[in-house]
């Protein structure tokens, strides 16, 4: 996949994490197998997607908490794997990894456009005393335009430098794909039962409610 | 007390606020948070106070609004239509001063409670379960965006009516029983759901290998119980990025 157009989709989706619309196309369930759909394969989008959505279930946006930012990471995430389809083994781990260094350095770029975004305010604070809209407007734009401008660098050097340190690496891969992909899930999943039992541990009947879903998914598959 | 019908708003400046809140983040910083974005969402209603948009009436108010305010950015249009029937009321500025500064913690913490830490795992385990049950990208995408914006656009648009509706009474909304029983209810329906979802999803994952998937099961429970019990503040991408990086090493060097 061209870097151009997937730090495009990196712009939007890492814009939604927070700037505009918060409509939750940056959650790695969706941004990653829409960029996986852009680098031809949205089935193996969709499976890092869920891999991603499990860790990132602990990563709630608590107002000014820092946290990483799954839009753009995702985009890193659904390309690799989607474009690594004739590799067979080593991918998955890889595109995991690399989204999950893109999240860190992309929750870190956020605080630099939020600082960024104080000094323009301290700047404009004059203007925003006398009560001028513009001067308003102006500050929103420029917010806007300086986080989508983020997601757009994040996501085109993450896959400048990833993508063939990815490739480079899959050949000394040693290990069977069914052993990846189980420890992968594993690992993930068991990070997002433990997310969600601590968001749920201190309602009434959680316990209970819980314990009955796992015996109906057991059964389920059995 | 006498209820008071709000003066009329035109619903295409309503409009127009509703769309500007989505924005209401746009200019977040660790100095006034997302005190720009709520001037910036007012500024449409504010242009019907006295002299219009060239009045010292106006002016005060955007000046007063571009100031410290956090909240979470779904309930901010309660805040949004609060401020905008105030200052359409002529309150007094000190009023809507003590107004502003009262509502954001109950308007943060409610939305954390209930859209951060409710609707949207609830949002995800529901994707997750449909990803489980063998639905294919498109399914999945679909469902998870249009259930958690069904959400989302519903508790705006309300948001900024009751505000509206509501002007400086603003918390006999919060007050209502529906934000203390919604995240009980959804917590109880992630408690369910995520014991399904999450087995299934990785069954999915997986594939048919029955070893395999006993393995992977074994791991997620292992993980979940030692985290559940160790740890009282997760943080968990941390942990991610450390195993996926020493499996990653164990797998390629050693």
């Amino acid at each position: 996949m061209d870097l151009l157009p997937a730090a495009l989709l990196g712009a939007i989706l890492g814009l939604d994490v927070v700037g505009f619309p918060q409509a939750m196309i940056s959650r790695p369930l969706v941004a990653a197998t829409v960029a996986g759909a852009f680098a031809g394969d949205p089935e193996r989008g969709l499976i890092i997607g869920v891999v991603l959505e499990m860790i990132a279930l602990g990563t709630l946006p608590f107002g000014a908490s820092r946290y990483p930012e799954w839009g753009s990471a995702s985009v890193v995430g659904g390309v690799l794997y989607a474009q690594g389809a004739s590799a067979p083994v080593g991918q998955l781990a890889l595109a995991v990894l690399a989204a999950l260094l893109t999240a860190w350095a992309s929750g870190e770029s956020m605080v630099l456009v939020r600082q960024w975004n104080a000094r323009l305010a301290h700047g404009a604070q004059t203007a925003l005393a006398a009560g001028d809209a513009a001067a308003i407007r102006r500050l929103q734009l420029l917010g806007l335009t300086a986080d989508a401008a983020r997601g757009a660098i994040v996501t085109f050097l993450a896959l400048l430098l990833l993508t063939p340190a990815v490739a480079a690496i899959v050949p000394r891969w040693s290990g069977s794909p069914m052993t990846e992909r189980t420890v992968l899930i594993g690992l993930t999943a068991a990070l997002g039962a433990a997310t969600i039992w601590m968001l749920v541990r201190g309602t009434s009947a959680a316990r209970g409610l819980a314990v009955f879903g796992i015996a109906l998914g057991v059964t389920w598959f059995l | 007390m006498v209820p008071v019908s709000p003066p009329a708003l035109p619903w295409s400046t309503r409009v127009v606020m509703m769309l500007r809140l989505f924005a209401v983040q746009g200019a977040w910083n660790y100095e006034t948070m997302i005190g720009n974005g709520i001037a910036f969402a007012l500024e449409p209603a504010l242009r019907y106070l006295p002299d219009g948009r060239d009045g010292p009436a106006y002016r005060a108010a955007v000046a007063r609004h571009s100031g410290y305010f956090n909240a979470h950015p779904y309930l901010a249009s309660l805040a949004v239509g609060a401020l905008a029937r105030a200052e359409l009321d002529r309150v007094d500025p000190a009023l809507i001063e003590r107004m502003r500064s009262a509502c954001c913690g109950p308007l943060g913490s409610t939305g954390d409670r209930l859209i951060w830490a409710g609707w949207l795992p609830l949002c995800s385990l529901m994707a997750l379960f449909a990803f489980g049950l063998g639905l294919g990208p498109l399914g999945v995408v679909v469902l998870f965006l249009g259930t958690y914006n069904l959400g989302h656009v519903l508790v705006r648009f309300w948001a900024i009516d009751a505000g509206w509706r509501e002007g400086l009474r603003l918390a006999s909304v919060l007050a209502t029983p529906a934000f203390r029983q919604a995240p009980v209810l959804i917590g109880r329906i992630m408690a369910l759901l995520a014991g399904v979802a999450v087995p299934l999803a990785v069954a999915r994952v997986v594939g048919a290998d029955r070893v395999a998937l006993v393995s992977a099961l074994g791991v997620a429970l292992c993980w979940t119980i030692g985290t559940a019990l160790v740890s009282r503040r997760l943080d968990g991408w941390r942990a991610a990025l450390a195993a996926v990086a020493a499996y990653v090493l164990y797998s390629t060097v050693l």
